[in-house]
């Protein structure tokens, strides 16, 4: 029998499928459609210190395979979230990261230090939004600002602490080199890519913010490829994502060198889609005669048995 | 539990006016569906077109669901396409729906496709209700709403049917307790100028979707109470909490 769990960073996934941030929620909503406690686990929707409506005008716009979202990281703020959506969350049985994105350096830290006293697994630190103290530049484009925000996140952070890059970084592998220098335990990626559309009877761009966000099966190829050059680089446990929609994907990811996986748009597909993923998963390790992901976990280029 | 998407059997998909269809499946929904609410629809395998698309109810039978879709972008132009014995992938029902109210005398507002929940609200309306319905040109549903209402105000922007103008153009609010609407956006704001602080308004909303179940917060909207999801606390939203 196939073994799925997944150890990393001193915890137990009971598989490797996490539902993405911002695709999911606070699992409110699919709680109703399956047993949340099948998933590897879930990362809550994007945090930030004070409480945020997110972005006015059209926020979807749907793209070939994919779509574009300008959501603006709409959330309760980092208290409401510990208050009221974190017990549920918890009760769920299974793994929960805190995403927590957005604002100011010093936002970033308060935030840290009211989730260090809660019962959260892990910190999954979006560092791909818009960052006022620096001109409007990302966190996660230049290393040397992401090295900046991950080494003071981590002095304070008493929670596994995993970095989400973003694929727009001027060089994801030297980013990912840079997070781990500066103290990230694991690394996920990819979060969106920059995208735009334009309205053309309007003249405009259809986004109020004109860049939005790409997300899908159309980016997958190049998840894919930044998740193996990553991998290949450093040596942390990877978090693999980008338009995977069925087990098949999922097992590119793994290949590629990802310890776990996310599932995001796909949510979009079928509320249940990340339940196929995982029996899709574990049917194939029995298939293939795969006792533990380890075995198939970056395993290009090493010898396989079918060659 | 709530059943994900499921596949539903196509009994017939009918052009019933220029570019205006009429999708009935097979279905049984033991639980009870409110006028009002939506499902998620898909009538493609894989992932281009990626997000599914809201419809609503248009109506409910003991062994069907019935949606009527006008045929807009490349999503609706694929159902459109569907044949007799094909499938359609729906989850649902979603939303909230119409508060419904008896004792009243309620006026029900359309636009266009607009019509499409209000067969099925009249179906679940216990009082005595005035129907207005406006149509760019071509005229569909009347023949079902007909029979079911006290009296009905049609209009066409070009005359061709009813009066010439817009349906509003004969609707008086004192004449009335509630006023249901759906249809184009300046359409309801018109409603709701008139009605204001008058009588009440239930107001469908429309919104860009891609969860329908209130994940992404993607379909948002302002509302005189913060901000709204048109797919969970929605789409229909009281005319007061609205901001046109
Ligand atoms: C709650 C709700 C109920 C609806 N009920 C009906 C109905 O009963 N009958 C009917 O004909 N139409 C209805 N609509 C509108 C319908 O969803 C759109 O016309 C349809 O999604 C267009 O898809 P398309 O691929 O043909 O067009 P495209 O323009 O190619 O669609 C591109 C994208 O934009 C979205 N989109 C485009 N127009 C709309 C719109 N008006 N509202 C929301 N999303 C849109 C699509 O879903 C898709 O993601 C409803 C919309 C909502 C939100
Ligand atoms: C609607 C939407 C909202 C998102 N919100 C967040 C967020 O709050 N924080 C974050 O780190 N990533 C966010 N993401 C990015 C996803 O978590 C994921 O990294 C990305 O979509 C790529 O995966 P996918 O192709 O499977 O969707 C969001 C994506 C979408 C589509
Ligand atoms: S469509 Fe996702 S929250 Fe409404």
């Amino acid at each position: 029998m196939a073994n799925m769990s997944v150890n990393i960073l001193g915890t137990s996934f009971k598989n490797p499928v996490i539902t993405a941030s911002g695709t999911f929620g606070f699992g409110r909503e699919h709680a109703d459609f399956f047993d949340l406690s099948r998933l590897g686990g879930i990362s809550s929707k994007g945090l930030t210190l004070h409480k945020k409506d997110g972005n006015t005008g059209i926020r979807l716009h749907e793209t070939a395979s994919g779509l574009l979202n300008s959501i603006g990281l709409q959330n309760p703020g980092v208290d409401a979230f510990i208050e009221d959506e974190l017990p549920f969350m918890k009760d769920q049985g299974t793994v929960i990261l805190a995403n927590v994105g957005g604002g100011t350096l010093d936002d970033y830290l308060k935030a840290i230090e009211k989730l260090n006293h809660t019962n959260v697994d892990m910190i999954e630190l979006n560092i791909s939004c818009p960052n006022v103290s620096s001109g409007g530049m990302a966190f996660g484009i230049r290393c040397l600002d992401a090295e900046k925000i991950v080494k003071e996140v981590k002095a304070i952070c008493t929670k596994p602490l995993i970095v989400k890059l973003s694929p727009n970084a001027e060089n994801i592998v030297q980013m990912a080199e840079s997070c781990v220098k500066s103290g990230a335990d694991a690394l996920s990626l990819v979060n969106t890519f920059s995208g735009m559309a334009i309205d053309i009877l309007k003249r405009k761009p259809v986004f109020n913010n004109t860049i939005a966000g790409l997300s899908g099966p159309c980016i997958k190829p190049i998840a894919l490829r930044m998740v193996h050059e990553v991998s290949k680089s450093v040596t942390v446990p990877i978090i693999g994502m980008g338009g995977i929609m069925d087990y098949r994907d999922a097992i590119e990811f793994i290949m590629a060198g990802s310890d776990l996986i996310q599932i995001g748009s796909g949510n979009f597909i079928n509320p249940t889609l990340s339940l196929d993923v995982i029996d899709g998963i574990e049917m194939f390790m029995n298939e293939q005669g795969i006792k533990q992901l380890d075995e198939i976990k970056g395993c290009l280029g090493k010898e396989s048995f079918f060659n | 539990m709530r059943e994900g998407f499921k596949s539903l059997k196509i009994k017939s998909n009918l052009e019933i006016s220029t570019g205006i269809f009429e999708i009935k499946l097979q279905a049984k929904y033991e639980k009870d569906i409110k006028p009002g609410q939506f499902f998620m629809i898909r009538g493609w395998e894989a992932t281009d077109p990626f997000l599914p698309r809201p419809l609503s109810i248009a109506d409910v039978e003991d062994n069907y669901l019935t949606f009527l879709y006008e045929v807009k972008g490349q999503g609706t132009h694929l159902i459109s396409k569907l044949q007799v014995g094909d499938t359609l992938e729906v989850l649902g029902p979603l939303g909230n729906g119409f508060t419904l109210e008896t004792d009243k005398k309620i006026a029900l507002i359309s636009g266009g496709i607009g019509i499409a929940p209000m067969f099925y609200l009249l179906k679940n309306l216990d009082a005595p209700v005035d129907f207005y319905a406006g149509f760019r040109s071509a005229v569909y549903w009347m023949d079902k709403i007909e029979s079911q209402v006290t009296n009905l105000y049609l209009a066409t922007e070009d005359g061709s049917a009813g009066h010439k103008g817009f349906s509003i153009d004969q609707f008086n609010p004192r004449d009335y307790d509630l006023v249901l609407t759906c249809g184009p956006v300046p359409m309801m704001k018109r409603v709701l100028e008139i009605c204001e602080g008058i009588v009440p308004v239930q107001v469908s909303m429309e919104s860009r979707m891609a969860c329908g179940i209130g994940a992404c917060l993607g379909c948002t909207i302002e509302t005189a109470d913060g901000i709204k999801r048109v797919c969970k606390e929605g789409p229909v939203f009281k005319g007061k909490e609205v901001l046109l």
